[in-house]
């Protein structure tokens, strides 16, 4: 037992070692973003509805020019656990894009949008888009997951665990890439963004975005709400599976109290 | 062990049937009289929970199989559309990425507590090596299944393993085109490897009945390593028993597995698989599945291209060599103070290997990868072998009857002390 | 003593059957995901309704087009073909049902394109329409009106007329 526990004890010190040396070898790249406080984190979470609709609003009035959203349809944000907005004001928004389709003699044609339809692409494929923009801008769908950060040894384990469970590293990161441009004479460089050089320049500024509920109009407060409605964007069902997840963990918490009561049963006459 | 069922069915139909084709003997046989040992400890309840997340990885893939598009156009898009309109298709999905995470974690504790005690030695060496080509089969399952939601990672997984059996001299390159179906992985290798990611599943469940039909011709291996010798003493029915016992362990599996699914989905997943497949750009770190990423530290630790290849598939290939490697007579890790030892810093060195296998490979972290690679191999080819003649174990029980009284009369021996 | 061999039991019991009770709950609720998995997913619910021009289509004539993967026969009738629909005797009917009941509009025809004997799609054009001037289904021979009624043949009910609404005199949404 005495080898035993010595090796163990070398063993881990190795171990340490190795961490050590390895991590400070990874150290000295970009910033970690700040970790934001999100009304959507943890177990119980739930979107803003107030959060999600200024989220979109700031999509639509800045990130659209470039940025997609394919994958979301007119409709989801009328569904529930999102943006909520209501069908008519859906049908309105739908409208006024304009989606490619055919008529009924096979001619191409640009229809009005309708609640069923998915964003439209703003170019036929990605070698159009960079032709224009330099980099092909990203398809925003699932951005918020899309990105993100390792917190390193050993943080990142905690992350899995009940009670420090961390889902949240891409949107903290996209809120932390909206804020990280802090160089005012250099609206390419990012504090965030790996190798610092981002062909996004600077998106946001404060008073860009007129907010009708009150909400403060700063840049940081833009980034935050557009941040967590591309977290939605990404995730739409999260609150459905939260809900769900509750219900399934009660109920296999009990059962599993009368598994073990059952299974003492059982082999109480075993010995 | 199990021998010929002597179980008569009670209704007149049942004895009917019985006599034509048996196949309620065989079942009552195997599921209910058959005798396991009485000393069985919780690390033998990962069976149950390895054929019940089997049988639960088809059905969630069937199901996603009937929302799924196997083209490069539409694969990626295709997934979203589970995530976003399919009824319940968020859970199936996280159901199905977090069941192959679930998966492993009971494969390796089921390895783990093999290794620990003895299990792969005589009468058990059919037993063992059906279990390395279940294994294998897993691995390949789960790589393919890795390539099909066409993310960043899957194609650029896809394109590293493909390219391993291009180190193959000669044949090599032949063989990656052969595989791929073109110049690079594309179109015809997202059809194909949906095609056979179909299909390995049910060879999994042949090899799994050859496994369980082995299983209980030499019986089960138990935590003091002795053969049963009385039935009667040694053994208790598998039900109630072992099926209560089961049960309850795989209610706390579900537990854990739920948590994955409702609140954690993404942890075991990687970021640059949401992004769809661009066969002009690599992803900064290109990081295998948590389940690989022991062997992938192997291949990158070997300097060599086709040496890195041979070393990470001899790193699992060795596995079918235990019962003759291991030369002690002493099957039970309890009775082996100086093997456990190696056991243990072993376990420990398949982690550092997983978490060497996840940095990038340069500097500290390739030295690091070299060490642990050589005691990997080490301890099979060399510890292995001369610990049977140099360790002297302890004594070990008679019986298994015995084994349970001095472990309730005495002190309690902990077996993962 | 007698007391407790007898509690004993009854106890143990109730555990059994929570436990099992337990079990069947939860493979219940787990089986109810796996099966409304294969109904219409929200993207094929939504597009559960589709807008058509009908301004171009001449009296007589009949534009088929799809409305949740089935055809829709949409016919601008003529004062003929009305006649027809409108003076059929009821009671000869095998689904007796008026004209004025299948349509909103008298000019207009709405049906679903799909025989309701097994599932195929009737003929419509000029000349084989069958002996009632509707439409004629050539897999087992059943005849329709002008009204989409069936006449004769194997066919037990009248075509479906769809749920749908003049948007505008010209314009129609289909569900």
């Amino acid at each position: 037992m005495k080898t035993f526990k010595s090796i163990f004890t070398a063993a881990l010190i190795l171990g340490a070692a190795v961490v050590a040396t390895t991590s400070a070898n990874a150290a000295g790249e970009v910033e970690k973003p700040t970790r934001q406080s999100w009304s959507f984190g943890g177990p119980f979470g739930k979107f803003d509805r107030g959060q999600l609709q200024r989220g979109f609003q700031v999509y639509r009035e800045v990130c659209a020019a470039c940025h997609t959203l394919n994958k979301v349809a007119f409709r989801n944000l009328a569904d529930k656990g999102g943006p909520e907005f209501s069908d008519s004001q859906i049908k309105a928004l739908a409208a006024e894009y304009k989606i490619k389709d055919f008529d009924d003699k096979g001619e191409p044609i640009e229809r009005d949008g309708r609640a069923a339809d998915r964003f439209p692409k703003l170019f036929v494929n990605s070698d159009a888009a960079a032709a224009v923009h330099g980099v092909a801008p990203p398809d925003f769908s699932v951005i918020a997951k899309a990105r993100g950060y390792s917190r390193g040894f050993p943080l990142f384990i905690l992350d899995a665990f009940p009670g420090m469970a961390y889902q949240e590293h891409g949107v903290d990161y996209v809120a932390a890439l909206l804020t990280g441009y802090t160089k005012p004479d250099d609206l390419n460089w990012n504090k965030y963004f790996p190798g610092h050089a981002i062909k996004m320049a600077k998106p946001l500024s404060a008073d860009q975005v007129a907010y009708a509920d009150g909400t403060p109009t700063t840049e940081a407060q833009y980034a935050k709400d557009v941040s967590a409605f591309l977290y939605w964007a990404a995730e739409p069902k999260m609150e459905e599976r939260k809900r769900t997840g509750l219900n399934v963990m009660l109920f296999l918490l009990v059962f599993a109290g009368l598994m073990y009561f059952t299974k003492k049963k059982i082999w109480a006459d075993a010995h | 062990m199990s021998g010929h069922s002597t179980y008569v069915p009670q209704s007149a139909i049942g004895r009917w049937f019985e006599s034509r084709l048996p196949i309620l003997g065989l079942m009552h046989g195997s599921f209910v009289s058959y005798p396991t040992p009485r000393n069985l400890n919780y690390m033998w309840t990962f069976g149950a929970m390895l054929s019940f997340m089997l049988v639960a990885q088809i059905i969630t893939g069937i199901v996603l199989a009937m929302h799924y598009t196997p083209h490069v156009d539409f694969a990626f898009a295709s997934v979203e559309h589970i995530m976003r309109d399919v009824n319940w298709g968020w859970f199936m999905r996280y159901a199905h990425a977090n069941g192959a995470s679930m998966f492993f974690i009971a494969v390796y504790m089921h390895m783990f507590r093999g290794l620990y005690y003895g299990s792969y030695k005589a009468p058990r060496e059919v037993l063992w090596i059906l279990g390395v080509i279940i294994f294998l089969l897993m691995m390949a399952t789960a790589f393919m299944g890795y390539v099909l939601p066409w993310g960043q990672m899957s194609f650029w997984g896809a394109t590293v393993i493909t390219n391993l059996f291009s180190a193959i001299p000669l044949v090599g390159e032949a063989i990656t085109t052969w595989l791929w179906g073109g110049y690079s992985v594309d179109n015809p290798t997202l059809n194909r490897f949906f095609s056979l990611h179909y299909l390995l599943p049910f060879m999994l469940v042949g090899i799994v009945i050859l496994h369980v039909w082995a299983l209980h011709v030499v019986g089960q291996n138990n935590p003091a390593g002795v053969e049963v010798k009385n039935v009667q003493r040694d053994t208790l029915a598998f039900t109630p028993y072992a099926t209560a016992k089961d049960s309850f362990a795989l209610v706390l599996f579900l537990i854990v597995f739920a948590w994955f699914i409702f609140y954690v989905p993404n942890y075991l997943g990687h970021a640059d698989n949401y992004i769809e497949a661009n066969p002009l750009v690599t992803p900064a770190h290109i990081v295998p599945e948590w389940y690989f990423l022991p062997f992938y530290a192997i291949l990158r630790a070997i300097p060599s291209k086709l040496g890195g290849v041979v070393a990470m598939f001899g790193s699992i290939a060795v596995l079918a060599f235990l019962p003759w490697l291991d030369t002690s007579k002493v099957k039970s890790a309890s009775f082996r103070p100086v093997y456990k030892v190696f056991f243990w810093v072993f376990v420990l060195v398949s982690i550092g290997l997983g978490y060497l296998g996840a940095m990038p490979a340069e500097g500290g972290y390739v030295i690091a990868a070299r060490i642990l690679t050589a005691y990997y191999f080490g301890f099979f080819l060399l510890i292995m072998p001369l610990l049977g003649m140099f360790e002297t174990p302890k004594a070990v029980p008679a019986t298994i009857a015995d084994a349970v009284l001095a472990k309730r009369g005495n002190v309690v021996m902990n077996p993962a002390e | 003593m007698s007391e407790s061999t007898f509690v004993e039991p009854t106890r143990r019991d109730m555990l059994y059957i929570a436990t099992g009770a337990f079990a069947a709950v939860g493979a219940g609720a787990v089986v109810w995901p796996f099966i409304s998995q294969m109904n219409p997913d929200a993207s094929t619910v939504a597009l559960a309704s589709t807008e058509v021009d009908i301004a171009a289509i001449p009296e007589g004539g009949i534009l088929t087009v799809k409305w949740r993967g089935k055809p829709v026969f949409i016919r601008h009738r003529t004062k003929k073909e009305i006649e027809e629909a409108v003076t059929t005797p009821i009671a000869s009917l095998p689904d007796p049902q008026t004209d004025q009941a299948r349509v909103k509009k008298a000019d207009w025809l709405v049906v679903v394109g799909v025989c309701t004997h097994l599932g195929c799609v009737p003929l419509g054009a000029p000349g084989s329409r069958g002996d009632y001037d509707g439409w004629f289904c050539p897999c087992h021979g059943s005849h329709y009106d002008t009204s989409g009624r069936i006449r004769r043949g194997p066919a037990p009910t009248n075509l479906v007329v769809p749920q749908y609404d003049f948007l505008t005199d010209t314009k129609l949404r289909i569900g």
